[in-house]
């Protein structure tokens, strides 16, 4: 995985993958700022990564010294997605990202995940119900339907790609 | 991987700070504790302070068990402990960033006993040295210890009960070294107090040496 042997060196991969699932992985007591810089440094991040993935996501105003207890659920969606770019990983493991999302989070998120792919060169792997959001952003579409996998298509046309991306 | 140690632990005091469940509810039930000792045995004073040494570190102990389980319990919300996992960070410095959380939770709280002894059990100190020796190792094993058995229940549906059962007969060395010293520090005793302390160093090296190699696999698994 990312040219790197999991069962030799599983921690360093660890670091290089972000995982958003339906769980947050948020500290309750800890403040928006705090759960982020833990976030940023255990992953060997500056702390000025946390700070970046603040502003992109709309947390550094009044809510970065509240306690993610306190936050409604969508911000605290916010606020895992901002810990997983707060790592910058190579890896992004998306689990339904846009649930919880008001529509100025989804295009947010749609944007984050472009910009991760186009300038920063990760690979994004999303699962979602929504098709026709996924399909936009994807470059390769796998359904699964009645227990079987249909896989590999060009997202925007449907047909097989020429090559794999 | 001192630095890791030093995020866990950071992570870990600062939660506890703001929760505020070691000063409202583990400090009163240890004070509690050592009142409670002092009412049922209030008719022999001569026999509390001769065994103050003895129910200072049962109170430590019990309360310990709360401390350890608040460290995982932090861990439960919302799958941290899946974040932790995923994290990179290395297992043994998970370990010992809990441990160092633990432990510095629990100097405090002896702080504060010690202060409730003298005052209750009519103790006075006369090894501040041998005292100070006995508290930092005795604590030190107690939180390797119960941070190695709370990963080991925290995957568990039963592991509030689990955890004393796991827990209490490996520390009975412990224990038992640390009232001994402490008899010694307290002049309750004329046996020396030395050589409890280094039975205490050895049993405390011997769990912080376990916990770094185990604590990693037990978080994978628990």
């Amino acid at each position: 995985m990312l040219g790197a042997d999991l069962r030799r060196d599983r921690r360093a991969v660890r670091r290089r993958v972000g995982l958003l699932g339906h769980a947050t992985f948020l500290y309750d007591d800890l403040t928006v700022a705090e759960n982020l810089a833990f976030a940023a440094k255990a992953a060997r991040r500056a702390p000025s990564e946390a700070q970046t993935a603040m502003e992109r996501l709309g947390l550094a105003g009044r809510l970065r010294d509240l306690s993610v207890s306190k936050l409604s659920a969508g911000q605290r969606r916010r606020v895992a997605l901002a810990a997983v770019l707060a790592r910058q990983p190579e890896l992004w493991l998306l689990d339904e990202p846009h649930a919880g999302l008001d529509a100025a989070g989804r295009d947010l998120l749609d944007g984050l995940i472009r910009e991760a792919v186009h300038d920063h060169g990760a690979t994004v792997l999303v699962a979602s119900h929504e098709l026709e959001r996924a399909s936009a952003l994807a470059h390769r579409r796998v359904t699964v339907a009645g227990g079987r996998v249909n896989g590999g298509v060009h997202a925007a046309s449907g047909k097989e790609p020429a090559h794999a991306p | 991987m001192l630095r890791d140690a030093a995020l866990v632990a950071g992570k870990d005091l600062r939660i506890e700070l703001r929760s505020k469940v070691a000063t409202n509810q583990v400090l009163p039930f240890a004070v509690l504790t050592l009142i409670i000792f002092a009412f049922a045995l209030d008719a022999d004073r001569g026999l509390l302070s001769t065994v103050a040494a003895g129910l200072f570190w049962v109170t430590v102990l019990f309360s310990g068990l709360l401390a350890i389980q608040r460290s995982f319990a932090l861990e439960a919300g919302d799958d941290a402990r899946d974040a932790l996992r995923l994290s990179g960070l290395d297992g043994a410095a998970v370990f010992l960033g809990k441990a160092a959380a633990v432990t510095v939770q629990l100097l405090a709280l002896e702080v504060l006993l010690a202060v409730g002894a003298v005052v209750l059990y009519d103790v006075s100190l006369s090894g501040a040295a041998l005292l100070i020796a006995t508290c930092l190792l005795a604590t030190a094993g107690i939180a390797a210890a119960g941070v190695v058995y709370g990963a080991v229940a925290a995957g568990l549906r039963v592991r509030e009960t689990l955890l004393p059962l796991l827990l209490l007969p490996v520390l009975a060395p412990v224990l038992l070294a640390a009232a001994r010293a402490s008899e010694a520090a307290l002049a309750t005793t004329t046996a020396a107090g030395w050589p409890w302390v280094r039975l205490l160093a050895v049993f405390s090296a011997v769990y912080l040496a376990f916990g770094v190699v185990a604590f990693g696999p037990l978080l994978e698994e628990a």
